[in-house]
């Protein structure tokens, strides 16, 4: 006999829009069920966002240490040896800080009064699941489902995941440093990750079937990234196609189709395959519940209602942009209006970092996207180049810049975006300026902290008014 | 460099004033030669003027609504070379350009006090600092309100959609105050109009100018003038919609149909010869009238604009066919607003039908100077007797009006009777 738990809300997935769901709903006194069939945290803390951000860390650090130990050192900092790396050393650390978050997670969780279940769901009904848990077998039945299962990465057909073919999960988790790192794929997982392996000492190629690297972004914005990987050696094959992988008793190679059409080896220790993520909708009895779909998402409204009444989706499962923080925002929503409250998903705009070398900050509409929507339009650009404080920790010759997208009539900005080091801690001030309806004039009429790199923002502001005065 | 001053030149015969319909330049704007520069509108037509040189325009009397006196100073040019004034010289206005709304005054004296100020400079009216105002919540269609997430919170919660709050801050931003007013005013909200009726206070303030002014200005003067006397009498048109039928079934699908109102028209041209009193012209300040022997026949009609009377004119030379042909021609015009000054004007007696909407009965207003006007009221089927037995026939009724000062009652109703007998017996409608 099955053990039976009847909740009034279950959460399926503790990712960071399960979780949040299941923390608010919790908060606000909702019987509330979490299922989880991996870590809680899902893939942003356990294996995404947190843990690529720590490799990112660390390879930033080695790569300071590495100038240094270069003929002559970097600003007066020398180093008498190169620096060393134990990649195994570096992954604990890294799980160290995952871990550290993941407790935390349960934490919250068990003080928000919910059940974790840890277990995989599968669904008989839209109401009712069935858990294979540690415990035992677990019924879950609730009045509210929400669905928060995430996304997995897509594999390539003729390049399955497997050996030297990895996904951003296991490159994560590399005890010895590849030497030689073929990325497939250009988008900002791939290049993320392909850059910090270039800064830890890896051989980095990068193929890509686009004729553009981070290609949802304009060239003007991606320019200083292409610079840096350029600069730094990375290979880049723009509009090519990963063939076949070709192994022999002593070497692995990717084979690719350049955009020439020529075929070549790319010799590589691992493959990292990051040609995108795709909504997790199968192995959990989807099929059971009678919810419509939207391509290979789960449709639903802007309260993230499904077509079964009282089924709830969030988060990659739902659309994109496929981003942690709009998951949670959703299973926020989610929560408050399963406790009643009166409420709807209607962001201006939802801001995305990607974490490459410079790092990007875009947030609404790009000058085409507002010049096709808007008509007339104004941007202005301010270089990191004339900004005190990029400069003073070498973060201003990189080509970066800010730019603001305004319509021209009534001033009212439309999109922000940004390139440069450190950029990321940015994009909250950006996507204020959007929710909060800002004009250029308010950007302006803002007084911006000097040092700070934020005064690009408000340069570029000023610049779009005809008047910047570092410029 | 020289300044021209352009006057409003004589629009129409012997009209002293116009109404500026609309500039088309402003002060600033550089003008070629014979470029429109203003629509203004004398009785009932509008006339585009163009300019008469080329140059910058440095100054334009009057706004759009505001009557400009023929002769008086319209626009001022910078122009290349020696203009028509002297620098420096003072304009005399012939006649002051006059506030919109306020009747043009003969005596001075007694203007001096009831006249406001002749305007010195458009731009300081009134009018103009308000619709210099920036505008409130000018939102475009489908523009996303401009609000922050606290604001959008509260209105989703209140049930507002934000599109219809106007928002007082930047840029059309709704404040939170914004939306407070909103709601406090009455503006609907979600839950309220599921829940109860909602009150409506809002008022729509809006200046009459144009056409409406030049229907409410005949109309007021129609009424206050005239003293009316309306008389109904019922008509069986069965025999003429029999004939009416007749006469359409042998037409083809691209000659024109008959309505009722041709056969109506040449009614009138038959019995008017007998009754000339009502077929004229009173120039009650003149205390003289004029009786027509043509028939100049006015034919009210609707239009996009308004209501207009365009002319029929020498309807007893027309068939009946032309009549229709005619009719269809000038009422078309008129509704397209491409109806000129002539065809709007020189009635002599009017005819007002509003087809099925006709009614039962009506009181029409005298197109003033005239003094008679017939309306045909909707053909209806009703049981009447006729010998003793109930039958059903096409009955329509005419309620027309006349000027009691000229028409007696007794003539009136005989010339009503004269009609009903032409009417009824379709055949003497055609019968010389």
């Amino acid at each position: 006999m099955s053990n039976t738990i009847n909740t009034k809300v279950l959460v399926v997935g503790g990712g960071p829009g399960g979780y949040v769901a299941a923390i608010r709903a919790g908060q606000l006194g909702l019987d509330t069920v979490l299922v989880e069939g991996d870590r809680l945290g899902g893939t942003c803390l356990i294996r995404g966002c947190i843990p690529s951000k720590a490799l990112i860390h660390v390879a930033g650090e080695f790569e300071a240490m590495t100038a240094a130990a270069a003929k002559g050192g970097k600003h007066g900092v020398s180093l008498a040896a190169a620096p060393g790396l134990d990649m195994a050393k570096t992954v604990a650390w890294k799980e160290g800080v995952v871990d550290k978050l993941n407790r935390g997670v349960a934490t919250l969780l068990k003080k928000a009064k919910v059940k974790v279940i840890s277990g995989w769901a599968t669904f008989a009904d839209a109401k009712t699941c069935s858990v294979d848990g540690a415990d035992g077998p677990v019924t879950v039945k609730a009045e509210h489902v929400i669905l928060a299962n995430g996304s997995v990465p897509v594999e390539l057909p003729n390049l399955p995941f497997g050996g030297p073919v990895i996904s951003s999960t296991e490159a994560l988790s590399l005890n010895e440093l590849p030497k030689k790192l073929v990325v497939v794929g250009a988008g900002y997982i791939g290049l993320e990750l392909g850059i910090a392996f270039r800064k830890l000492g890896s051989k980095v190629t990068v193929v890509e079937a686009m004729d553009s690297i981070l290609p949802l972004y304009d060239k003007q914005l991606v320019a200083p990234v292409r610079n840096w990987l350029e600069g730094h050696g990375v290979t880049l094959h723009l509009g090519a196609k990963a063939k076949a992988l070709k192994q022999t008793a002593k070497k692995t190679a990717l084979v690719i189709e350049t955009e020439d059409g020529e075929t070549m080896d790319i010799p590589a220790d691992k493959i990292l395959v990051t040609v995108g993520r795709r909504p997790r909708t199968d192995g959990w009895g989807l099929e059971n519940m009678a919810v419509d779909m939207d391509g290979r998402f789960i449709k639903v409204d802007d309260q993230c209602r499904t077509s079964m009444k009282n089924v709830w989706a969030i988060g990659d499962l739902v659309g994109e942009p496929m981003l942690a923080h709009k998951a949670s925002a959703q299973g926020e929503m989610v929560a408050e209006i399963i406790a009643g409250k009166k409420r709807r998903f209607d962001p201006v705009a939802i801001a995305a970092v990607c974490f490459t070398e410079p790092e990007v900050v875009t947030v609404g509409l790009s000058p085409d996207e507002a010049g096709a929507v808007h008509g007339e339009i104004v941007t202005a650009l301010f270089p990191f180049q004339a900004n005190g404080r990029a400069l003073s920790m070498d973060a201003g010759d990189d080509g970066g810049f800010v730019r603001v997208v305004a319509r021209k009539s009534d001033h009212r900005v439309l999109g922000i975006q940004a390139v440069g080091r450190h950029v990321s801690e940015l994009s909250g001030e950006f996507a204020h300026a959007l929710e909060m309806g800002a004009l250029l004039e308010d950007i302006a009429g803002t007084i911006h902290v000097h040092p700070t790199l934020g005064e690009a923002f408000h340069e570029a502001a000023l610049k779009a008014l005809g008047h910047a005065i570092h410029i | 460099m020289g300044r021209y001053v352009f006057k409003l030149p004589d629009v129409g015969e012997g009209t002293a004033e116009a109404e500026i319909a609309a500039w088309h330049v402003k002060v600033g704007d550089m003008v070629e030669e014979d470029q429109l520069i203003v629509d203004v509108m004398t009785d009932k037509a509008t006339v585009e003027l163009t300019s008469p040189v080329s140059g910058k325009v440095v100054a334009t009397h009057g706004e759009a609504g505001a009557m400009a006196a023929v002769g008086g100073p319209l626009i001022e040019f910078e122009v290349e070379g020696e203009g028509n004034v002297a620098d420096g010289e003072e304009l005399v206005a012939e006649a002051p350009v006059q506030e919109a709304g306020v009747a043009p005054e003969p005596e001075p004296e007694v203007a001096a006090k009831a006249k406001p100020e002749p305007k010195p400079e458009p731009a300081s009216s009134p009018k103009a600092v308000a619709a210099e105002r920036p505008a409130i919540a000018t939102r475009r269609p489908g523009d996303r309100p401009l609000a922050s997430p606290a604001v959008r919170r509260r209105a989703f919660e209140l049930g507002v959609p934000l599109q219809f709050v106007p928002g007082s801050g930047p840029g059309g931003r709704i404040t939170h105050a914004d939306l407070d007013a909103y709601v406090a005013s009455g503006g609907q909200t979600g839950a309220g109009a599921r829940a109860r009726y909602a009150e409506r206070s809002g008022v729509r303030e809006e200046k009459v100018i144009g056409l409406r002014r030049k229907i409410a200005e005949k109309m007021q003067q129609s009424k206050r003038n005239i003293p009316h006397f309306a008389y109904v009498e019922e008509v069986d048109v069965t025999e003429l919609e029999a004939l009416r039928q007749h006469l359409n079934a042998n037409r083809g699908d691209d000659q024109p149909k008959l309505t009722l109102l041709p056969f109506l028209m040449r009614a009138v041209v038959q019995a008017v010869p007998d009754f000339p009193q009502v077929n004229a012209i009173f120039d009650d300040e003149a205390g003289v009238v004029y009786y027509h022997e043509a028939l100049h026949i006015g034919i009210a009609t609707q239009t996009p604009n308004g209501l207009m009377v365009p002319v029929v004119r020498h309807a007893e030379a027309r068939d009946i066919w032309d009549c229709a042909a005619e009719l269809a021609r000038v009422s078309g015009a008129a509704r397209a607003g491409k109806a000129t000054r002539e065809e709007l004007t020189g009635s002599t007696i009017t005819i007002t039908s509003l087809g099925p909407l006709g009614g039962v009965a009506a009181t029409p207003v005298i197109n003033h100077p005239e003094v008679a006007i017939i309306g045909p009221n909707r053909i209806i089927e009703r049981p009447v007797v006729r010998d003793g037995q109930i039958t059903v026939r096409k009955m329509m009724n005419l309620s027309s009006s006349f000027d009691h000062r000229i028409v007696d009652g007794y003539d009136a109703a005989s010339f009503i009777q004269r009609l009903k007998g032409l009417l009824e017996h379709p055949a003497t409608i055609f019968m010389d």
